[in-house]
């Protein structure tokens, strides 16, 4: 005997494979319970249900686990990115940070209009500047924070429209670390390296070259000292 | 005494803290590497993409915004690495492998049933399903995952993610019948 509705039988048959995980909510979980407690067909199909459970987890306690070797390169490859860049400086966290405020003060639809334009660049402007002047600890003097002076630069505006995304993405995709800026009070131009060495004055002006094509997030580039 | 949790330890290591980055591996790296290993089905390969998995969760961290669990968002990490490993495995390779699965469930029944062992069989079908399906029953069976958690992971609707469940246990219906098991479902 069926106690319950086709419908509603479907519905809860599809949760029985989270019903026997137990990962169903307790309303749900209890929905299910009731519905095998009147119904022997689906109680049926539930054992089912459960010998796959049951043999999905000893087909995956027999795959094994990864050798000491994948914790040492991991710890390698952090020793080596936290010797290259130290996490508090790091480029990265930098654009987490400019992404988390900017994207509630700077959503694509408003940097239509040119008032939204110049709005998004003051955004820009203060949030950038707020972090960075976190970064480099001198509260009131952002233009005075240290850069290091080996490297390869550029000075950089963003297009106004630039989302914090786009920025970052940005950043990531030249692995361009913004190290400086606004350049002066009220400015809008930011310093980025783009190598910790000195590269030959031939692959800056390629990269800016490229960088240049990005019209939707650079508004104005050129190779720095 | 209660473990740290998830949260806190992505916390510590916001801040740099490797011995928190260590207790994280420690807790998940099996459960990681058994996913990846199911996708990408290379042992080799699934060891280096555990090691990108967990270095990018150390650079992430402080982006982690707690709107889902930390495991489901390594395995979210995790399957991006697996799918963009197997898109740049040669299309060949994929074609052996794809051979070799059906090969590997294409026993006939008598064989397969002379194992008199039904879990053995269901556990070979279960490696017989594509790697959609396997996906699916693993991150719901073995990796504990709810609906909601699955369609953040694989990123599709939580009705896609309940009927890709039933279709992948339609399949391993079928797989199990060819073997000569029926089960009067579906």
């Amino acid at each position: 005997m069926n106690a319950i509705k086709e419908p509603e039988r479907h519905e809860i048959e599809a949760l029985l494979p989270w019903h026997a995980a137990g990962t169903l909510s307790r309303r749900d979980a209890d929905r299910v319970e009731r519905a095998l407690a009147g119904d022997h067909e689906l109680a049926r199909r539930y054992d089912l249900v459960r010998e796959e459970l049951a043999e999905t987890i000893h087909l995956n306690e027999t795959l094994g686990a990864p050798s000491a070797r994948c914790m040492e390169k991991l710890f390698a490859a952090i020793d080596a990115e936290e010797a290259r860049a130290p996490r508090r400086q790091r480029a990265f966290d930098l654009g987490g940070r400019i992404s988390e405020f900017l994207s509630g003060f700077a959503p694509r639809t408003l940097a239509w209009s040119a008032t939204a334009a110049a709005v998004a660049i003051l955004v820009q402007a203060a949030v950038i500047t707020t972090v960075v002047v976190r970064e480099h600890g001198a509260p009131g003097n952002y233009e005075v924070a240290s850069v290091p002076s080996d490297g390869s630069y550029v000075v950089v505006r963003f297009a106004p429209q630039a989302t914090a995304t786009e920025i970052t993405n940005f950043l990531g995709a030249y692995k361009a670390t913004l190290v400086e800026g606004p350049m002066r009070s009220g400015g809008s131009l930011y310093r980025l390296r783009l190598s910790e060495t000195k590269l030959p004055r031939s692959d800056v002006d390629r990269i800016v070259h490229r960088m240049q094509e990005e019209s939707k997030v650079v508004a104005f580039i050129a190779a720095a000292d | 005494m209660q473990a740290t949790s998830d949260e806190v330890l992505i916390g510590r290591i916001a801040n740099g803290d490797r011995l928190a980055m260590q207790v994280l591996y420690a807790r998940y790296h099996v459960r990681i590497f058994r996913f990846v290993v199911r996708m990408v089905r290379d042992e080799s390969t699934a060891e280096d993409l555990i090691s990108e998995v967990f270095l990018d969760v150390w650079r992430q961290a402080g982006r982690f915004e707690g709107r889902s669990a930390v495991s489901t968002w390594m395995l979210s990490i995790a399957r991006f690495k697996a799918l963009s490993a197997l898109r740049r495995r040669p299309e060949q390779e994929l074609d052996v492998e794809a051979a070799e699965a059906i090969e590997d469930t294409a026993d006939d029944p008598h064989t397969a049933l002379e194992k008199k062992d039904k879990g053995a069989i269901l556990r070979k079908c279960l490696t017989g399903l594509s790697a959609e399906h396997r996906e699916i029953i693993d991150l719901v069976y073995y990796h504990e995952k709810s609906v909601e958690e699955v369609a953040e992971i694989v990123g599709i609707p939580e009705n896609t993610v309940k009927t890709r469940m039933f279709y992948a246990r339609k399949r391993l219906a079928e797989l199990l019948k060819a073997e000569g098991i029926e089960r009067g479902w579906p």
